[in-house]
């Protein structure tokens, strides 16, 4: 009770601010030591806010113990501050009321996508095998999805990938680089990472359903203007720069994926493939920086334009497409 | 006077549209190929030998495997600088198996006969599988920077 002699030693002077700081005080020093034994201290404090007069000393005085049992009393600024307001308005004795809990949402977590997509190793090429093979091959893939999380990416998204390495220390490996290329049917399905690390150029070929893998993490999603991006090993180091320490940005679960309209500038030119020609078909190359007009214009000698209208090339795959999907979707959900 | 003022401007401005497109005209390095003799390689120890600059790149002019073909962990013969040094192979351009690492130059790491090496630092990743053959180049491994 040594608390409520101290707001009985305080002269009725004091402002009545600091009155119903100390009863509150005193309240929660209560709280804290008796529980439920808590209404004598309330009552003090209203007996002193009874008798609240003037005087600046004594406000000062009853402010420098108050500092004493802030000094006591760690909970002082956590919970009473905010409630002072609603006892002193009502004229109420305070009741207490635990402090709500915060809400901490985590905005690194990923959500799980919403968006309905299939990989697009799932497709089988288009060829005379047996389409039995590639439904084997679609049973152990989900059979893999279902122990390991393989998350929806594109060439031109950033991927952390952790894998399981008896040569390096720690049995682990983590390399985090831009997707540059998928690759790939079935079960042997690849997709290759590029960063640059201490100035060097290094690329990774990952095995999708390789069981050394162990997790694949989306750190930024986003499409690129080519399927491809195999020309980063040509361009500017800066494009394929990648922080190995970086943060996943925040990947919104439904809507479409943001398609990043990035165009690069090339290193000088003897480049890995002649990139201005016809059949990359490449839109993410700042070509006027480092090709003349007339060395455009000269790619051009090897553009196929009939190619588009050969017939036996075509492959619509929009209605296997939702044929697989629904599929997997069912066999996923298994 | 004024003719050399001319031409000199005349020059600086050849050169200035010279390097807006500024390109040679053939390839320095071997395209896509684990390493043969005759492939220009990269040292990338801090040793005096392979970090002065040069006139002529290092040269491989033997690889001692038994085909002839080095991949990373086989030892090479260098012609550096009027030298001949071995030197142990640390990454290639050409991609080896899956989820093995690709370099975008062919590096290798100088080393004396006994397979000591020569410089005391390695200035990029190493690929973890050299570790593999951790009994003969242990000190090679201990003076890596990184891995990958």
């Amino acid at each position: 009770m040594s608390s409520c002699q101290t707001d009985r030693t305080v002269p009725p002077s004091c402002g009545r601010w600091a009155t119903l700081r100390l009863g509150q005080i005193a309240f929660q020093r209560h709280f804290d030591r008796h529980g439920f034994r808590s209404t004598c201290a309330c009552v003090c404090g209203r007996s002193d806010m009874a008798a609240c007069g003037k005087g600046l000393d004594k406000f000062m005085f009853s402010l420098r113990l108050l500092r004493n049992l802030q000094l006591q009393n760690e909970r002082f600024l956590s919970t009473s501050v905010c409630r002072l307001a609603v006892g002193g308005s009502s004229e109420q004795p305070p009741k207490f009321t635990p402090p709500s809990k915060p809400v901490i949402v985590d905005k690194t977590q990923t959500v799980a996508s919403t968006r309905s997509h299939l990989s697009p190793e799932f497709i089988p090429p288009r060829q005379r095998t047996n389409p039995f093979k590639f439904y084997i091959e679609r049973k152990d893939m989900i059979r893999r999805r279902k122990v390991l999380n393989i998350p929806e990416f594109y060439a031109g998204s950033i991927l952390a990938v952790t894998m399981a390495d008896p040569n390096a220390s720690g049995k682990m490996n983590r390399f985090v680089g831009i997707c540059i290329q998928r690759g790939g049917h079935g079960l042997g399905a690849t997709f290759v990472l590029r960063n640059i690390i201490d100035n060097q150029g290094v690329e990774i070929c990952y095995e999708l359903y390789s069981p050394r893998i162990q997790q694949i993490e989306v750190l930024k999603l986003e499409k690129r203007l080519d399927d491809n991006l195999m020309y980063l090993r040509d361009a500017l180091p800066e494009y394929c720069t990648v922080d190995p320490d970086m943060k996943p940005e925040p990947i919104s679960p439904t809507g479409e994926v943001p398609v990043n309209k990035l165009k690069v500038r090339m290193r000088p030119k003897p480049w890995s493939k002649r990139w201005e020609r016809p059949k990359f078909n490449i839109q993410g190359i700042r070509f006027d920086r480092s090709l003349t007009p007339e060395q455009m214009e000269h790619a051009q000698k090897w553009a196929q334009p009939w190619r588009e209208y050969d017939m036996l090339k075509e492959y619509d795959t929009s209605k296997l497409e939702e044929q697989i999907l629904s599929e997997v979707q069912r066999e996923m959900s298994k | 006077m004024a003719l050399s003022q001319l031409s000199r401007s005349l020059t600086g401005l050849f050169v200035e549209t010279s390097s807006v497109i500024h390109q040679r005209t053939f390839s320095v390095t071997a395209v896509a190929a684990a390493i043969q003799k005759m492939t220009r390689v990269r040292v990338v120890d801090n040793s005096p030998l392979g970090t002065t600059p040069y006139h002529r790149a290092p040269r491989v002019i033997h690889v001692y495997t038994k085909n002839g073909i080095g991949k990373v962990g086989d030892r090479v013969l260098l012609a550096i600088k009027g030298q001949k040094k071995k030197a142990l192979i640390v990454g290639h351009k050409m991609p080896g198996d899956r989820m093995t690492p690709r370099f975008d130059s062919n590096n290798v790491v100088l080393i004396e006969d006994n397979g000591n090496p020569t410089g005391t630092r390695i200035k990029v990743p190493i690929p973890t599988h050299l570790r593999k053959m951790d009994g003969d180049y242990s000190k090679v491994l201990a003076i890596a920077s990184s891995f990958v």
